[in-house]
């Protein structure tokens, strides 16, 4: 049996959490200690939490505001942003990490795939894509949050990345990512159609019902979603209700 | 007449071999009734009551630091000797078993009669994560009050095989049944991480502190 996971994405920016569109203009949304609690007492699946300037901004990621968060979650917590040596990654298990997100790193350098593998087992690395169209040419690869192209395609880059030893991919569609408008359910198919590891489907959410045409239409097995939580009334708990109700297996909270 | 709840504080080491959750471990043990200590020492595991192995990782590398650390010996004694009860978590619980095929062949602590075989990529997404329900097979322990059906996080590639079912306490299926938690004597081990539970995982581990075993 496969019960769809539902996981909210949360951002981390200047140690404040925060909601980007399409991963630009960004919105303050609160501290990570209050976060990690609210989190904590829905209990969500599971939960991806992003230092999303790490990168561009070459440093390690915000150990302490991450520390800080962890601390109140007893949830399974996958961690990135910034991640591109083993050590960092010995360090965010340490400090509650579950899993980490590989991005830019896995790019720049393929084989830091498989060394984490290797050294972490392939469940514990979990590759994310930031994808975006551009006409005439399908489906590109972007790292370092969105501003470098690689010329990378999409799916192919996907089925390296599961070679390479990854154990799960994070597709998000930076063209829908904040627009809350819907899932792109075209490339989240050609994803999660080219590889057989676990895909966690993300960017676009914005109504209860994109969740589970997403869920209908690709079969996807984990949905990531997050200004559904911070910019609606909907709590973990209704969303589940709602995705029984369509059928769709999930764990009751 | 039993103690208030907080004052039986049992003594819980959780062996630090730098691999994996250590601090969310020792956390949920706390919140369970157990004095915890994170450690690589053998007069920690000497000092504990029940000692806990958890981990995140590959299994070669995890018998490869557990043996840089000298940790084999020390709890060979505790265990084999001394027969005080360890819990073995996900990849903790996989390094019990005689011998895994994950990136090459290696043998583990073989205090349990299985060994680990890999999930088949062909028929099901591989790794297996997230949350699946567990069914009771045999009686255990850790299980009591821990309800059929109950579910828990899991996050594996690989699952545990053993020719005595009657040390398979429970199972969860993934494309097949394959062992959850399973006992031998007074070693015990949880392919999911009760940890990451909460209310199910909770009960568990509070089960494998408070209860005598």
């Amino acid at each position: 049996m496969s019960f769809v996971r539902l996981i909210p994405v949360l951002t981390l920016k200047d140690g404040r959490m925060i909601k980007t569109i399409q991963f630009d203009q960004y919105r303050d949304v609160g501290h990570p200690r209050t976060m990690g609690k609210v989190y904590d007492s829905q209990d969500v699946d599971e939960l991806v939490f992003l230092d999303i300037t790490a990168t561009q901004e070459n440093r390690a990621p915000d150990y302490e505001s991450i520390q800080m968060f962890a601390e109140e979650c007893a949830m399974p917590l996958t961690i990135g942003g910034g991640v591109k040596s083993r050590d960092i990654i010995r360090e965010l298990l340490n400090i509650g990490a579950d899993k980490v997100v590989i991005n830019s790193e896995a790019v720049r350098r393929p084989e830091f795939i498989t060394e984490a593998a290797n050294s972490f087992g392939s469940q514990c690395i979990v590759v994310s894509i930031d994808a975006k169209r551009y006409s005439g040419s399908g489906y590109e690869v972007l790292i370092d949050g969105g501003y470098e192209r690689t010329g990378l395609e999409v799916v192919e880059w996907a089925k390296e990345v599961e070679r390479r030893g990854a154990g799960e991919i994070m597709i998000t569609a930076i063209d829908r990512e904040g627009t809350m408008e819907g899932y792109d359910l075209d490339l989240i198919r050609s994803v999660q159609d080219a590889v057989s590891i676990p895909v966690i489907a993300n960017g676009g959410a914005g109504l209860l019902v994109d969740l589970l045409d997403l869920i209908k239409e690709t079969d996807a097995t984990a949905v990531a979603c997050s200004s559904l939580f911070l910019f609606t009334d909907n709590k973990p708990i209704k969303v589940k209700s709602f995705l029984q109700t369509g059928r769709v297996p999930v764990r009751p909270i | 007449m039993s103690l208030p709840r907080d004052i039986v504080r049992r003594r819980v080491t959780v062996v630090d071999y730098g691999m994996g959750n250590l601090r969310s471990v020792a956390k949920y043990v706390s919140r369970a009734g157990g004095e915890v200590r994170i450690s690589a020492d053998r007069a920690d595991l000497e000092w504990a009551e029940r000692i806990i192995l958890p981990g995140v990782g590959a299994f070669p590398d995890a018998m490869a630091e557990l043996e840089r650390r000298e940790l084999i010996n020390p709890l060979r004694d505790m265990v084999e000797g001394e027969k005080k009860p360890l819990l073995g978590i996900c990849l903790g619980m996989e390094l019990l078993a005689q011998f895994s095929p994950e990136v090459r062949d290696t043998r583990g602590m073989g205090w349990v009669d299985a060994e680990m075989k890999p999930f088949d990529r062909a028929s099901m997404r591989v790794p297996h994560v997230g949350w699946n329900q567990i069914t009771n097979r045999n009686p255990c322990p850790l299980l009591e009050g821990v309800e059929d059906g109950s579910f828990f996080y899991f996050v594996h590639s690989f699952h545990m095989v053993s020719h005595r079912p009657e040390l398979v306490t429970a199972t969860s299926r993934y494309g097949h049944d394959f062992t959850a938690v399973i006992q031998q004597g007074n070693v015990y081990g949880t392919q999911f991480h009760p940890e990451k539970s909460q209310s199910a995982g909770f009960l568990l581990l509070r089960n494998f502190i408070e209860k005598d075993l």
